[in-house]
C-alpha cells in the first residue's frame, strides 16, 4: 500500500519533460500560487487542463478496457467526487459506476492545488468535461483505423467502441490504433463537447457514491483506517500558543501498558501505544507529566476589533470609481463586526503515516495533497518523490481545519517508528484550541443617495487579518513550531482580487457611479487564523446587504425593487432575485406580525460565482433573546449544473451553517487562552433551532460555465437574517452573532 | 483482562479493561466503523449505538457497564448492498454531506421509532437534539426519519 506506482512516476517524469507536468523535484513549493496551483502550462486551455495539460493525467484506458479518472480535487463531503464523475463519464459513455475514480493522490493525479473556494466543478469539472470528449474522439479514432473505416461512423456505447456491420472493441483494444503518444499527449483548446441538450449525465441528481458506506458503517473515512501493525499515537500540545515546557517526565509514561514510543522534542510532545485507548490513557499522564510556562497573551474579546485597528495594516485600494464624498443627499454610515469562528468539525482531525522503503506515505484529509506533501517534505528532511499524499476523506472541515496539522503530526511519528503505520487523531480540545480560526473583522461603510434615490456614492474599508494560512512552507504546520529546532511560517499574503480573502465580495455588484473600497490586511494578528467557507463574504456581504436595505427605506424603496434597481447590467443576478422573491411571495410594503421580521439578502460569489438570492421569515422571543426561524427561499444559479440534487444540498447545508455562525457563534477566549474546549462552550445549532422550513430552486444555466455552489449561500443567508432580525427588533444589529449577549 | 459483550447479537469476548469506552473496543478490538469518535464527552453524538433499546454516547460509556446487555451499532440495520429501511431512506434523501455524524444519527433516529414508531416532526425534532451535524443536513435527516415514521409514505 505504501509504494509509488514506478510505471505511473515514470510516465509522469516522462510528462514532466514535455509539458511541466508537477512530479520533478525541482519544481517545488515556491512555484505554487497562494491556491497551491503549479505554474500554468498553456493558458489557452480550459479548466486545470491549463496546469496538467496532459490527457492521461487525468484518464487512462488500462489494456483491459477499464477506465481510471483522476482529479486532483478531493471529497471533503460536498459531492464533488459523485459530480466529477458525472462529468467524466457523459461523453466516455460509461456508467458512473464502471469507472475507477481517484481524487487527489500525489502519486497518480495531477496537481490541482487546494480544493476550496467552490471552485472543484469549475476547475476540474471544466478538465473533466473537455478532456473526456477529446479521449471519447481519440477512441473512435483508434478504432476506426483500426476497422479501416471513417470516424463517423464509429460510436462509443456501453465502454465499447462500435462500428459498421455490428463490429467492436473495448477501449483498451481502441486506444491500440492511436499513434505510439496513446492518451498521452497534450489537450486541444477546442473539445468535441456535446450539445447540453444532449447530456444524459450531466444535470440528473445521480445519487452519491460516497452515502452507502457512510450510512451502513463501511470504511469511509481516514479514521477508519486501519493497517497491520499499525501503532496509534496522541500528541499533547502546549496549553497556550507561545507557551515553553519546563520539564516532562517521560520515564512513567513510557511504562503504561501498551506504550511504544514517547516523542519528545522541544515543545513538542507525542505518545505511541498499541491500543487508541492505552495512547489516550498515556496522552492524559503525559499531559499531567509536562510542566509548561509563558505563553502569548492574548487581547480582551470585548476589544478585538479596537486591537485589529491599531495593528500595522497593508492598505490595498481595490476599487476606484469616480469621485467619493461629494454626494449630498441622504447617507447611512455603520461598522459592521465579526468574532472568531471555529471551522467545528466533528471529527477531530486524523492521519496515518507510514514510511517504508524509503517513502513516507501519508494519508490525509487536507485540502491540498501537493502543498501539503512539499510543506511535509521540508518538515521531515526528504526529497519530494519520497513523500507521497493520499487523500482520504475526513469529517468535513468547511476551509482549513487541523488537517494538515495532523499530517505534520503523523508524519514526525511515523519517521520516529520506521515501518510502523502511526495512526493520529486529535483529541476535541486540542482540534478547538490549535485549529486556524476564521478571522475576526470589521469594515466601515459609508453610502449616499441622489436625488432620485439612487445610489450616488460608496465608501467600503474592511479590515481583517489572513483567510490563507495553508502551507505554505512547514512552518505554516503547528508541528514545526513546536520543535527543538522550529520553522518559521512563511510571510503571511494578501488573496489578490478578483477572489480575494477578507476583501472577497467587498465589492458591490450594485450600479453605483462613485465607489472607492480599501482591504485594510493585517499580516500578523494575535489569533491564528485562515480559510473558512467564503473567507471575508459572510462580513462583507452581510455588511453591504444591510447597508443596502438602509438606503432602500431612505428611498422608500422596497428592498427588493431596489435591488433590482441597481443591477440593471446583470440578468442573472435579477433572475435569482426575482425567483426568490416570488417563492417567498415578497410584497412591497407588507405589514409584519410584532416580533416577526423578513429580510432579503444577495450575493454573486465573489463577482464571478454563483448567484444566490435569499428571503427570510423570523421570529424574535425578546425574553430569551432567540430567534426562529420561520422559512427560507432561496434561488440559486451556478451555471450549468451537473448534481441538481447535491447543489440542493450544498445550498441547504449553507443556509443552516451561516445561520449558525450569524446568529450565534463565536470562539470564546480570555486574556489567558482560549476557551471554546467543547461542545458546550462552542455551542452551534441544534435540530430544534434549524429553519421551520427551507425551499432551494436552482435556475440551470445548459452549456454555460460551471459555477460552483459550495460556498455560494454564506453571505447571502447572514444578510438576509440580519435584514429580518432588523425588522423584527425595531433596530439594527450590527455587530455577529447577531445574539450576543451585550 | 477480558470483557464479555453482546455486540449486534453475537457474544464477543474483547481484551480490554473494564473502564475503557465502548467506542474504542467497538472501533478497534471488534472493526466496527459505524461508531464515531468527536467530542469523547457526550456533547456531539457521532458514538451513538443503541443498548437495551436507548440511545447511548458509546465514548463515555465503559464496556464494564454492559455486562448482560444488548449493544447494537450501525452495522446492525444492513449492508450498503442490502440497506435496512431507516438507510435506505437516509440514501433516498441523500441525507448525509461529509456523514460522519450519520451513523450515530441513525442509531438515535432507530432508538425513537423504536420506541415510538410514528414520532411528527416537533417530536422527532426533540429527539434528536443530542447529536450535531455540522453540514447543515438536518432537513434531509427529518426527511429521511419522517418517512420512515409514516411508515414509507412521503
Amino acid at each position: 500500500m505504501s509504494g509509488v506506482d514506478p510505471g505511473r512516476r515514470a510516465l509522469l517524469r516522462h510528462g514532466a519533460l514535455l509539458v511541466g507536468f508537477t512530479m520533478l523535484p525541482g519544481l517545488a513549493r515556491a512555484e505554487f500560487n497562494a491556491m497551491g496551483l503549479p505554474t500554468v502550462v498553456d493558458a489557452r486551455l480550459p479548466g486545470s487542463l491549463k496546469t496538467a495539460p496532459l490527457l492521461d493525467a487525468w484518464i487512462q484506458v488500462a489494456p483491459d478496457g477499464k477506465v481510471t479518472v483522476c482529479s486532483g480535487k478531493v471529497e471533503l463531503g460536498t459531492g464533488v467526487r459523485t459530480a466529477l464523475i458525472q462529468v467524466a463519464v457523459e461523453q466516455l459513455e460509461l456508467q458512473p459506476g464502471a469507472i475507477t475514480f481517484i481524487g487527489g493522490d500525489t502519486a497518480r493525479t495531477p496537481n490541482e492545488g487546494y480544493t476550496a473556494g467552490s471552485h472543484t466543478i469549475a476547475d476540474s469539472g471544466t478538465a473533466l468535461l473537455n478532456a473526456s470528449a477529446q479521449v471519447a474522439a481519440l477512441l473512435r479514432s483508434g478504432a476506426a483505423a483500426q476497422w479501416q473505416v471513417d470516424v463517423g461512423t464509429v460510436w462509443l456505447e456501453a465502454g465499447r467502441a462500435r462500428g459498421p456491420g455490428g463490429r467492436s472493441m473495448h477501449y483498451g483494444l481502441a486506444v491500440k490504433g492511436l499513434d505510439a503518444r496513446g492518451l498521452h499527449r497534450a489537450a486541444s483548446v477546442a473539445a468535441p463537447l456535446r450539445a447540453p441538450g444532449a447530456y444524459r449525465v450531466i444535470g440528473k441528481p445521480v445519487a452519491r457514491v460516497d452515502i452507502p458506506a457512510k450510512v451502513t458503517g463501511g470504511a469511509a473515512y481516514v479514521q477508519d483506517l486501519r493497517l497491520p501493525g499499525m501503532l496509534h499515537a496522541r500528541v499533547v500540545r502546549p496549553p497556550r500558543i507561545g507557551a515553553r515546557l519546563l520539564g516532562v517526565d517521560t520515564a512513567a509514561v513510557r511504562r503504561l501498558p501498551g506504550v511504544r514510543n514517547v516523542v519528545h522534542d522541544g515543545n513538542y510532545l507525542a505518545v505511541l501505544a498499541d491500543d487508541e485507548w492505552r495512547a489516550v490513557t498515556a496522552m492524559r499522564a503525559l499531559t499531567l507529566a509536562a510542566r509548561w510556562e509563558g505563553g502569548t497573551p492574548l487581547p480582551r474579546p470585548d476589544q478585538i476589533h479596537a486591537t485589529l485597528q491599531a495593528l500595522p495594516a497593508e492598505n490595498i485600494v481595490i476599487l476606484q470609481r469616480g469621485t467619493v464624498g461629494a454626494a449630498r443627499g441622504p447617507a447611512v454610515a455603520s461598522r459592521y463586526t465579526k468574532q472568531y469562528v471555529l471551522h467545528g468539525s466533528i471529527g477531530p482531525s486524523c492521519s496515518v503515516a507510514q514510511l517504508s522503503g524509503g517513502v513516507l506515505t501519508v494519508w490525509t484529509h487536507t485540502q491540498g495533497v501537493y502543498p501539503l506533501r512539499a510543506a511535509l517534505a521540508e518538515l521531515v528532511g526528504m526529497p519530494l518523490d519520497q513523500v507521497r499524499c493520499i487523500h482520504t476523506e475526513g469529517s468535513g472541515c468547511y476551509g482549513q481545519n487541523g488537517a494538515d496539522d495532523v499530517a505534520a503530526d503523523a508524519a514526525i511519528l511515523a519517521c520516529a517508528m520506521p515501518g510502523v503505520p502511526v495512526r493520529v487523531q486529535l483529541m476535541r480540545d486540542q482540534e478547538n484550541l490549535w485549529e486556524p480560526y476564521a478571522p475576526a473583522m470589521f469594515s466601515t461603510v459609508r453610502a449616499t443617495l441622489d436625488g432620485n434615490g439612487r445610489i450616488a456614492d460608496w465608501e467600503y474599508d474592511v479590515w481583517s487579518g489572513s483567510h490563507n494560512e495553508r502551507p505554505g512552507n512547514a512552518g505554516k504546520l503547528v508541528p514545526a513550531w513546536l520543535r527543538a529546532r522550529p520553522i518559521a511560517p512563511s510571510p503571511s499574503l494578501p488573496m489578490p482580487q478578483p477572489e480575494g480573502g477578507g476583501d472577497r465580495n467587498a465589492l458591490p455588484l450594485y450600479d453605483i457611479p462613485n465607489a472607492r473600497v480599501v482591504n485594510h490586511f493585517l499580516a500578523v494578528t494575535p489569533l491564528r487564523t485562515s480559510a473558512m467557507r467564503s473567507l471575508g463574504a459572510h462580513l462583507n456581504i452581510m455588511a453591504i446587504e444591510s447597508t443596502i436595505d438602509q438606503l432602500a427605506v431612505l428611498a422608500h424603496a422596497d428592498p427588493v425593487r431596489f435591488r433590482l434597481d441597481h443591477l440593471r447590467a446583470s440578468p442573472r443576478a435579477q433572475a435569482v432575485i426575482t425567483r426568490a422573491a416570488a417563492m417567498f411571495g415578497w410584497k412591497a410594503g407588507a405589514a409584519t406580525l410584532p416580533l416577526r421580521g423578513r429580510g432579503f439578502g444577495f450575493a454573486q460569489y465573489k463577482n464571478l460565482m454563483g448567484f444566490v438570492a435569499i428571503a427570510v421569515e423570523v421570529l424574535f422571543d425578546p425574553d430569551r433573546n432567540t430567534v426562529r426561524i420561520l422559512r427560507v427561499a432561496c434561488a440559486a444559479d451556478c451555471g450549468q449544473l451537473v448534481n441538481p440534487d447535491g447543489a440542493r444540498n450544498q445550498l441547504e447545508g449553507g443556509i443552516i451553517q451561516s445561520a449558525s455562525w450569524t446568529l450565534q457563534e463565536q470562539l470564546q477566549y480570555g486574556t489567558a487562552g482560549i476557551a471554546s474546549t467543547d461542545w458546550s462552550t462552542y455551542p452551534i445549532l441544534r435540530f430544534s433551532q434549524v429553519p421551520d422550513r427551507i425551499d432551494v430552486a436552482l435556475i440551470d444555466q445548459p452549456g454555460k460555465p460551471f459555477l460552483g455552489v459550495a460556498e455560494a449561500a454564506q453571505g447571502p443567508m447572514a444578510a438576509a437574517l440580519t435584514n429580518a432580525l432588523a425588522q423584527a427588533t425595531g433596530v439594527r444589529r450590527r455587530d455577529l452573532p447577531l445574539l450576543a449577549a451585550r | 483482562m477480558t470483557t464479555r459483550l453482546n455486540i449486534n447479537g453475537q457474544q464477543k469476548t474483547v481484551a480490554a479493561d473494564a473502564g475503557t469506552p465502548l467506542l474504542y473496543v467497538l472501533r478497534n478490538d471488534l472493526a466496527l466503523n459505524g461508531a464515531k469518535f468527536g467530542c469523547g464527552l457526550g456533547q456531539c453524538g457521532a458514538c451513538t449505538v443503541i443498548v437495551d433499546g436507548a440511545p447511548v454516547f458509546s465514548c463515555v460509556t465503559p464496556v464494564g457497564a454492559l455486562a448482560g446487555r444488548a449493544v447494537r451499532t450501525v452495522e446492525s440495520l444492513g449492508t450498503a448492498e442490502r440497506p435496512g429501511r431507516l438507510q435506505a431512506a437516509f440514501i433516498k434523501h441523500q441525507a448525509a454531506q461529509c456523514g460522519y455524524c450519520i451513523a450515530g444519527m441513525l442509531m438515535r433516529a432507530q432508538a425513537l421509532l423504536e420506541r415510538n414508531p410514528h414520532p411528527d416532526e416537533q417530536e422527532i425534532r426533540a429527539y434528536m437534539e443530542a447529536n450535531l451535524c455540522r453540514c447543515g443536513t438536518h432537513h434531509r435527516i427529518l426527511a429521511a426519519i419522517q418517512e420512515v415514521a409514516r411508515g414509507g409514505r412521503q
